[in-house]
C-alpha cells in the first residue's frame, strides 16, 4: 500500500514529468471545452428558440448521448482520423489535437442539452418583453445567451468535469504517450495497472484538486458577476 | 414630396374574439382607439384587459375577427408596452434603456433616465432596483421605442402609493407629449385621475364606453353602475 506522504511528496516535489501530465491535461479538457462550447451554445439556444420538423427527435438524441460511452467515442474518433479513415489526412491521430477533438465530441452533448433547458426556461419568461421590443431572432439569441451566462458557467462545469475525468476516449485517440499524450486519467490507469500506486495515487490527488480548483475559480467568479450585473 | 407618416391610430378592433380551450377570453369585441387623451381599460380582473393590450401591441391574434392599425393588418414599429412584472435584462439599468434603444446613444440613453427620474441609478444593476424603480425603467425602455402608442398593463399594480404617484406623473407627462397612451388598471381612483375615456370590460365584453367624467358622473350600464359602487362585477 502507498503511504500518503509518498503520494504528498510527489505532488510537491516539483517533479517535471508530472507537470507536464498536468500542464497537458488541462490543455486538453479545457480547449475542449471552449471548442465545445463555440459549437454547442450557439446550437443549444437555436434549439431552445426555433420549432422545426424533428426538434423533438433532436433534443431526445442530444440528451441520450449526455451519457455517451466515452470508449464508443473514442473509437469513432479514431476510426475518422486513422489513416485510412476519411479524416486521416489531418495526420493528427495519437497527438493532443485528436484528444481535444474526441473529448469536445464528449463534451458538446452536455454543454447543448443544458444550454437548450437553460435558454428554453428563460425565453418563457423573457418571451413578451423581447417580442414587444421587437428583438430580431439571432439578438434574442444572443440576449438570452448573455443573460443566462451565470447559468451557462455551470453548464460548461459541467463538462469540464466530464471531460477532466475522462480516461477512454484520450487513450484510444491519444495512445498514452508518455511525454506527448499522456494526461492524468491515463497515466493513472497506467500507473496502477503497473503497480506504482504512490504515482498513480499522487495524480489522483492532483487531479481531485485541479476539478475542485476550477469550479471554486468558476464559481467565484460566478458570483463576483451576479453581484455585480444583479 | 415628403411621405406623409405612417400612424398606427386608429387602432380598431373588429368583432375580435379570443378562446382559449372553450372560454372565450375576448368576445366579439368591437372598439376603436382614437389620438387624444388616456384611453382607460377598466375591470374586474378576467375580464380580459390583459389580453386585449396583447391584442393591440400584436404579440397575439385574434381567434376570429381582426385588428387593425391605421386601417393596416400589421402595425408600425412605434408601438410600446409595459407589462405588469416586466422583465429586467441582467445588466444596468442604463444598459437595459440602450438596449431598447438599438443603437449607441449614450446621450439619449440619459435623457431618457433623467426623464424617469432613474439618472442617478444609471449603473446600477436593473434587477437591484425596487419594484417601482424597474417599473420606471421599464417606461424608459418603452419611450425608447419612440412610441406612438403606448401600452401599460397595470404597470402600478403592486406599488406602493409613493411609487405610483411617480409612474403616472410620467405618464400623464408622456401623453402631455403627444403619445397615446393605453392602459389597464382596475382602480378606479387611478382611472379617475388619469383617463380621457373610459372603456369598461367584463367577461370579455366591451361593457360601456365613454368620456371619463360623463362615465363617473352618468354611468349609462348597470354593470358600469355597479362597478363605480364598489360591487362585484363578475
Amino acid at each position: 500500500m502507498p503511504d500518503g506522504a509518498s503520494a504528498l511528496q510527489l505532488v510537491f516535489g516539483g517533479d517535471p514529468g508530472l507537470y507536464r501530465i498536468v500542464a497537458l491535461s488541462l490543455y486538453v479538457s479545457l480547449s475542449a471545452v471552449l471548442l465545445a462550447a463555440l459549437v454547442a451554445l450557439p446550437f443549444g439556444a437555436f434549439l431552445a428558440l426555433v420549432k422545426f420538423p424533428g426538434r423533438t427527435a433532436i433534443i431526445v438524441v442530444i440528451n441520450a448521448f449526455m451519457g455517451l460511452p466515452p470508449v464508443v467515442v473514442g473509437l469513432a474518433v479514431y476510426l475518422l482520423l486513422s489513416r485510412s479513415g476519411p479524416l486521416g489526412f489531418l495526420g493528427i491521430l495519437f497527438t493532443p489535437r485528436a484528444m481535444i477533438v474526441a473529448q469536445a465530441l464528449l463534451v458538446m452533448p452536455i454543454i447543448a442539452a443544458l444550454t437548450r433547458q437553460t435558454i428554453e426556461d428563460l425565453w418563457a419568461e423573457y418571451r413578451e418583453e423581447l417580442t414587444a421590443l421587437r428583438v430580431s431572432p439571432a439578438r434574442r439569441a444572443g440576449t438570452l445567451l448573455w443573460d443566462a451566462r451565470f447559468a451557462l458557467v455551470t453548464t460548461m462545469l459541467a463538462g469540464f468535469g466530464r471531460a477532466a475525468a475522462e480516461v477512454g476516449t484520450v487513450m484510444i485517440v491519444g495512445g498514452n504517450i508518455d511525454g506527448f499524450t499522456r494526461t492524468m486519467t491515463t497515466a493513472i490507469a497506467l500507473e496502477t495497472s503497473k503497480g506504482d500506486l504512490p504515482l498513480a495515487m499522487g495524480l489522483g490527488i492532483v487531479l481531485v484538486t485541479i476539478v475542485i480548483g476550477v469550479n471554486a475559480l468558476a464559481w467565484s467568479a460566478r458570483r463576483v458577476g451576479e453581484l455585480r450585473a444583479g | 414630396m415628403m411621405r406623409a407618416p405612417i400612424t398606427d391610430l386608429p387602432l380598431a378592433f373588429e368583432s375580435v374574439s379570443l378562446r382559449i380551450g372553450s372560454v372565450d377570453i375576448v368576445d366579439k369585441l368591437n372598439l376603436e382607439i382614437l389620438a387624444g387623451p388616456p384611453t382607460i381599460l377598466l375591470g374586474p380582473n378576467g375580464s380580459g384587459k390583459s389580453t386585449l393590450l396583447r391584442l393591440a401591441m400584436n404579440l397575439i391574434g385574434p381567434t376570429s375577427g381582426r385588428v387593425t392599425w391605421g386601417r393596416r393588418e400589421q402595425p408600425d414599429e412605434r408601438l410600446a408596452m409595459v407589462f405588469q412584472r416586466p422583465v429586467m435584462l441582467r445588466r444596468s439599468a442604463a444598459a437595459n434603456v440602450a438596449y431598447a434603444l438599438n443603437r449607441n446613444d449614450p446621450m439619449r440613453v440619459s435623457e431618457l433616465l433623467k426623464q424617469v427620474g432613474l439618472a442617478h441609478l444609471a449603473d446600477r444593476p436593473a434587477r437591484r432596483l425596487s419594484g417601482g424603480e424597474q417599473q420606471r425603467l421599464a417606461l424608459a425602455r418603452a419611450l425608447a421605442r419612440d412610441p406612438e402608442i403606448l401600452f401599460l398593463d397595470e404597470p402600478t399594480a403592486s406599488l406602493d402609493p409613493a411609487a405610483t404617484k411617480a409612474v403616472e406623473d410620467i405618464v400623464s407627462k408622456v401623453a402631455a407629449s403627444g403619445v397615446k397612451i393605453v392602459m389597464a388598471t382596475h382602480e378606479l381612483g387611478q382611472a379617475r385621475r388619469l383617463a380621457g375615456e373610459i372603456v369598461l370590460l367584463a367577461r370579455g365584453r366591451l361593457i360601456e364606453r365613454a368620456e371619463a367624467q360623463a362615465f363617473f358622473n352618468a354611468p349609462q350600464t348597470p354593470e358600469a353602475a355597479a362597478f363605480l359602487r364598489g360591487d362585484l362585477v363578475i
